[in-house]
C-alpha cells in the first residue's frame, strides 16, 4: 500500500495522540491524576484523529472516533462520571483507533470489526443513556435578561466624523438592528476655545443588550475606529465563556480573542502600544491591565483568564513543543559530523608535523566546537526512555488483568536518555523480559500470601546512567529463578551436559538460550520459548549486556546495560603488533607499564598497589602476530563490578572514534565491537571489553580443560 | 533455450591462471593493492579490511574462496570492489584477482550453462561459462560467490572452534 507522505504524517500525528491518550488513560486508572486534568488532553486526541481522519477521508475512523468523542465530550460537561468501567472501555477504544490507524499502513493488520461494533454499542450506551427509563429530561435553562448581559459602548467621536460623511445616528440604528440598546448616553465636549459648527464633539455612551459577536459590533464602527475613540466593554456574563474555555493555550490574548471578550483588533492594538512603550523604554503595563484601562474588559475576566493560563502550565503534556524532523536528515548529519571528527583526526595529525604555536591554537579552540557540535547532534537522536516505559505500563495492566494478577509498578528514571534507534529496539526485549516477570516471576496471590509476601506483586523499572552506559533494571518481587530447575532442564533440552559445572549466573544466562523455556503450561503469553533469546540477540545488537541476579522466593532483577549512542564515541587508542585497537575511555581506570614481576606465580594475575588484578593478554587472546614490544603496558579498565588489566605494546592516545560496524558477515566476531577510521586513514577496531575478557576467560576454561583431559590421558 | 540475443558487459579478471567474468552492474571499481588491515581471528579467507574514502571494507581472497590456495601478492595484484545484495541492501565487498583484463560485451548466445564439474569450483558459483575466440570465460554468480549469509556460518565456525 502507498501512502501519501501527508497520510504517513497523519498515522504518526495520530500514533502519537493515541499514546497521550493511553498514558492519560492510565494515569487516571492508577488514581495518580484526576480525570479532571486528563479529559481535555484525551478529549483533544480523539477530536484531533476525527478531524485529520475526516480530511483523507478514512470514515470508519471518523465514525467510531465520533463517538468516543461523544462520551468524552459529557466527561468533559461533567454530565458524566468517569469510572472504572469507563476508563477500561476508553482504553479498548483507544486500542481498537490504534489498531485502526496501523491497519492504514500495514496490510496485515486486520480490523477487528466486531469488536469494533461491540465497542460502539457500549459508547451508545452512554450517548444515550437507557432511553426507556429516560426519567429525567434535558433541564431547559432559560436565560433571563440581566444588566451582566449588556454591552457598555463609549464612543468619543472625532472631530471630523461629520465632515468624512459620516453620521452616529446612523449607527445607532445599525445597533438596534444587532439587539436592544437599553440605554444612550449622550454628552458633548465642546471646545474652550472656538467652536466649529462643522466639527463633532460628541461622546455616546450605550448599553446594549445583544447576542451579536463582539467583532460584529465592533463592525458598526468600523469606518470611524481612525477618527474615533471606540472602547466597547464586554458583557460581565462573558465571565463564564472564559472559564468554560475548554481549548488550552498559553498566551492570555489568545484565550482573551478566543472566547470572545476581546477582538483581534483589540489585541493587536494593545500589543501594539505595549511594543512601542518597551521600544520607547517606557515602563509598560501587563496586557491584561491595558485592556482593563481601556475599558474592553473587566478585571474579573483577565483574572480569570490569567488562572487559565496558570492551570495550563502543569497541565500541559510535555510532547507538544518538539519540532519533527525527518530522521534520514538527522542520520545524514550525524554521518557528516563523523567524517568532520575523522578529517579533523587526519588534520590534527599534519598539524603537529608543522609545530606552529598560532595553528595549533586555533585548531584546538576548532577541534573544541567540533566536539560540541558531535555531542549536540548526538544529543538529537536521545530521547527519554520513559516513552517505552509508557507503553510497558499498559502491557503490566493488560497482563496482570488477562492472569488475575495484581501488580503495582514503581518506574524510576523515566527521564534517562538514550539514542532513539535504541528505544525501538528495546521496546521488545523489555516487553518480553516484563512478561515473563507477571507471568512466571509474581506468583497468584494465593501463594504470595502463603509464601508470607505481600499480595501486590511489585515490578520496578528502572533507569540510569552509569560510567558512559544507560543501565535498565526490571526488578520483581517474585518466586526468582530456581537455578537447579534451570540446570536440569538445560541438561534435558541438551543444551549443556549433566557434568558441565556452571556458576549460578551462567546457569540464569542459560534462559537465554534458543529453545529454552521452563514454563510447563504454555499460556497465552509466554511459554513458548522464544523471547528470552530474542531478548539476548537484540541486546547483543546494540552492543549491549544482559545480567540476571535472583534469589529464590524474593525476586528477580534483569539488568541491561546498554551504550550511550551508537555513532561516537571518546576513545583511547593503543597497539598490539600492527593492528590498532581502541579502547572506550569512560572504561579505562589507568594505564601501567606492564611488569613480569608483579605477576603472581606465572599466573594471570597481577598486583597492583597490593590488590589482585587478573589480566589478559590481548595479543594471544586475539592471536596478533609480532613481537612484544620491549615494554609492555596494561591498560586497566573497569566495566560494572568487573576489572580487568589488558596487556598492550604500545599507549597512543586519545581519540573520538566514529564507529563504523563491520560487516554483517563478522557478526560471530567477539571482542570486537566495530572499526574505526584513525587519523592516518589506517582502520582500528574498536574493543568490546566484556565480551573479550569472557572469551579470554572461555579460552582460558577450554585450555585448562584440555590441560586436564591431556594430563588424565597421560596417566592412563 | 534462449532465443533472444541479449548482450551484457562483464568484468574479466584472471585468478589462478584461469579467466573469470562478473557482471559489470555489481562492480563498483577496481582499485590497487595495499592497505589492507587484518582482523584478528580470521578465517585466512578474510583478507581484511580497508578504508575506502572513509568506508570500511571487507576484502576477500577469492582463490582461498574456491578452495584453492592463497592469492600471492605481486604487482599487477588489484582489488575488485563489489556490491552485492543483502537483506534488501547492497553491501560493498573486496575480492583479491591477480589482474584485470577487459570489459567485454558477451551476447547471450554465447554463454552455455554451467558444467556440472570440471570446473573445479562449486557448480553453484557458476553462472555460465562463455567461449571467447576459443577461450573459456568463467562468468560468476556474485550473490552467491559473496554470500553474506554464507561466509558467516563459516567464519563463525572458525570462531567457535
Amino acid at each position: 500500500m502507498d501512502l501519501q507522505e501527508s497520510e504517513l504524517l497523519f498515522i504518526n500525528e495520530a500514533e502519537e495522540l493515541l499514546e497521550v491518550m493511553e498514558s492519560c488513560l492510565l494515569e487516571v486508572e492508577s488514581e495518580e491524576a484526576a480525570i479532571e486534568e486528563h479529559i481535555d488532553a484525551i478529549f483533544r486526541a480523539a477530536h484531533t484523529i476525527k478531524g485529520s481522519a475526516g480530511l483523507f477521508g478514512f470514515d470508519s475512523i471518523v465514525a467510531f472516533t465520533h463517538s468516543v468523542e461523544s462520551v468524552l465530550d459529557k466527561v468533559r460537561a461533567a454530565s458524566l462520571g468517569f469510572d472504572n468501567e469507563l476508563t477500561d472501555l476508553m482504553l479498548e477504544c483507544q486500542q481498537h483507533m490504534a489498531q485502526m490507524i496501523k491497519a492504514l499502513s500495514d496490510p496485515k493488520v486486520l480490523t477487528d470489526n466486531e469488536k469494533g461494533t461491540r465497542l460502539l454499542e457500549q459508547l451508545d450506551h452512554y450517548i444515550h443513556p437507557d432511553k426507556s427509563s429516560a426519567a429525567a429530561p434535558e433541564p431547559v435553562v432559560e436565560e433571563a435578561p440581566t444588566d451582566p448581559k449588556f454591552w457598555r459602548i463609549q464612543i468619543d467621536y472625532g472631530e471630523d466624523v461629520f465632515r468624512d460623511g459620516m453620521d452616529p445616528c446612523s449607527q445607532l440604528r445599525f445597533l438596534e438592528n444587532l439587539g436592544r440598546l437599553h440605554q444612550v448616553r449622550v454628552a458633548a465636549r465642546f471646545p474652550e476655545t472656538e467652536f466649529d459648527p462643522e466639527s463633532c464633539y460628541l461622546t455616546l455612551q450605550l448599553a446594549l443588550e445583544s447576542d451579536a459577536t463582539k467583532t460584529e459590533i465592533e463592525g458598526v464602527f468600523e469606518f470611524i475606529q481612525e477618527s474615533s475613540e471606540v472602547s466597547i466593554g464586554s458583557p460581565k456574563a462573558m465571565l463564564d465563556n472564559i472559564l468554560a474555555y475548554p481549548e488550552e493555550s498559553d498566551r492570555i490574548g489568545e484565550v482573551l480573542v478566543n472566547t470572545g471578550v476581546v477582538t483581534e483588533r483589540e489585541l493587536q492594538q494593545a500589543l501594539h502600544t505595549q511594543k512601542q512603550s518597551l521600544q520607547e523604554n517606557k515602563p509598560t503595563d501587563t496586557l491584561g491591565s491595558m485592556l482593563v484601562q481601556k475599558g474592553v474588559v473587566d478585571e474579573s475576566m483577565v483574572d480569570a483568564a490569567l488562572t487559565k493560563q496558570k492551570g495550563q502550565d502543569h497541565r500541559k503534556p510535555a510532547d507538544f513543543q518538539f519540532l519533527k524532523v525527518d530522521a534520514r536528515k538527522l542520520d545524514q548529519l550525524i554521518g557528516l559530523i563523523g567524517e568532520l571528527v575523522t578529517s579533523g583526526a587526519t588534520n590534527e595529525l599534519l598539524i603537529s608535523q608543522v609545530q606552529n604555536e598560532k595553528l595549533d591554537e586555533s585548531f584546538s579552540q576548532m577541534v573544541h566546537l567540533v566536539e560540541q557540535i558531535r555531542d549536540g547532534a548526538l544529543g538529537l537522536r536521545m530521547v527519554q526512555i520513559g516513552e517505552s516505559f509508557g507503553r510497558l505500563k499498559r502491557i503490566v495492566r493488560d497482563v496482570a488483568k488477562e492472569l488475575d494478577k495484581d501488580i503495582q509498578l514503581d518506574i524510576l528514571g523515566a527521564e534517562t536518555e538514550l539514542d532513539k534507534s535504541m528505544v525501538e529496539k528495546l521496546s521488545d526485549p523489555l516487553m518480553h523480559i516484563v512478561r515473563n516477570a507477571i507471568d512466571h516471576g509474581i506468583e497468584p496471590q494465593d501463594i504470595r500470601l502463603y509464601k508470607g509476601k505481600p499480595a501486590k506483586g511489585y515490578l520496578k523499572l528502572n533507569a540510569y546512567h552509569e560510567a558512559g552506559a544507560v543501565v535498565i533494571e526490571i526488578v520483581d518481587d517474585g518466586a526468582g529463578l530456581n537455578a537447579e530447575k534451570v540446570r536440569a532442564k538445560a541438561v534435558e533440552k541438551g543444551l549443556i551436559t549433566a557434568e558441565q559445572s556452571l556458576g549460578k549466573e551462567d546457569i540464569y544466562k542459560l534462559i537465554f538460550e534458543p529453545g529454552f523455556s521452563t514454563a510447563s503450561a504454555v499460556t497465552n503469553l509466554s511459554g513458548r520459548g522464544v523471547g528470552m533469546d530474542v531478548v539476548k540477540r537484540n541486546i547483543d545488537e546494540l552492543r549491549g549486556q544482559i545480567s540476571i541476579e535472583s534469589e529464590l522466593d524474593v525476586g528477580t532483577t534483569f539488568r541491561i546495560r546498554l551504550p550511550l549512542t551508537l555513532a561516537i564515541i571518546d576513545g583511547f587508542e593503543v597497539s598490539v603488533g600492527e593492528s590498532h585497537l581502541v579502547i572506550p575511555v569512560n572504561l579505562i581506570q589507568e594505564c601501567i607499564s606492564f611488569d613480569a614481576s608483579q605477576m603472581t606465580k606465572d599466573r594471570n594475575y597481577l598486583n597492583v598497589r597490593d590488590e589482585v588484578l587478573p589480566f589478559v593478554k590481548i595479543r594471544e587472546v586475539l592471536a596478533i602476530g609480532g613481537t612484544r614490544a620491549e615494554r609492555e603496558h596494561v591498560v586497566i579498565v573497569q566495566f560494572g563490578n568487573n576489572r580487568a588489566g589488558l596487556v598492550v605494546d604500545h599507549l597512543r592516545g586519545e581519540l573520538q572514534a566514529v564507529i563504523k560496524p563491520l560487516n554483517e558477515m563478522f557478526r560471530s566476531i567477539r571482542g570486537i565491537g566495530g572499526s574505526t577510521i584513525l587519523g592516518s586513514g589506517d582502520i582500528g577496531f574498536i574493543l568490546d571489553v566484556p565480551k573479550l575478557i569472557e572469551l579470554a576467560t572461555h579460552q582460558e576454561s577450554r585450555r585448562t580443560h584440555l590441560t586436564s583431559v591431556t594430563s588424565s590421558k597421560g596417566e592412563l | 533455450m534462449t532465443d533472444q540475443h541479449t548482450k551484457q558487459q562483464y568484468l574479466t579478471f584472471v585468478l589462478r591462471d584461469e579467466q573469470y567474468g562478473i557482471c559489470i552492474d555489481s562492480a563498483k571499481e577496481i582499485i590497487e593493492y595495499g592497505n589492507i588491515t587484518s582482523i584478528p581471528l580470521m578465517p585466512d579467507f578474510v583478507k581484511g579490511v580497508l578504508n575506502l574514502r572513509g568506508e570500511v571494507v571487507p576484502v576477500i581472497d577469492l582463490s582461498l574462496r574456491f578452495g584453492k590456495s592463497a592469492t600471492k601478492v605481486h604487482n599487477r595484484t588489484c582489488i575488485v570492489i563489489l556490491e552485492v545484495p543483502f537483506e534488501h541492501q547492497q553491501v560493498v565487498i573486496g575480492i583479491l584477482v591477480d589482474a584485470v583484463s577487459e570489459v567485454l560485451e558477451i551476447d547471450s548466445s554465447q554463454i552455455e550453462s554451467p558444467p556440472s564439474f570440471g570446473a573445479r569450483i562449486r557448480t553453484e558459483f557458476i553462472q555460465g561459462v562463455a567461449n571467447i575466440e576459443g577461450e573459456f570465460v568463467i562468468l560468476l554468480h556474485g550473490e552467491r560467490v559473496l554470500s553474506i549469509t554464507e561466509m558467516a556460518s563459516l567464519i563463525e565456525n572458525v570462531l567457535e572452534q
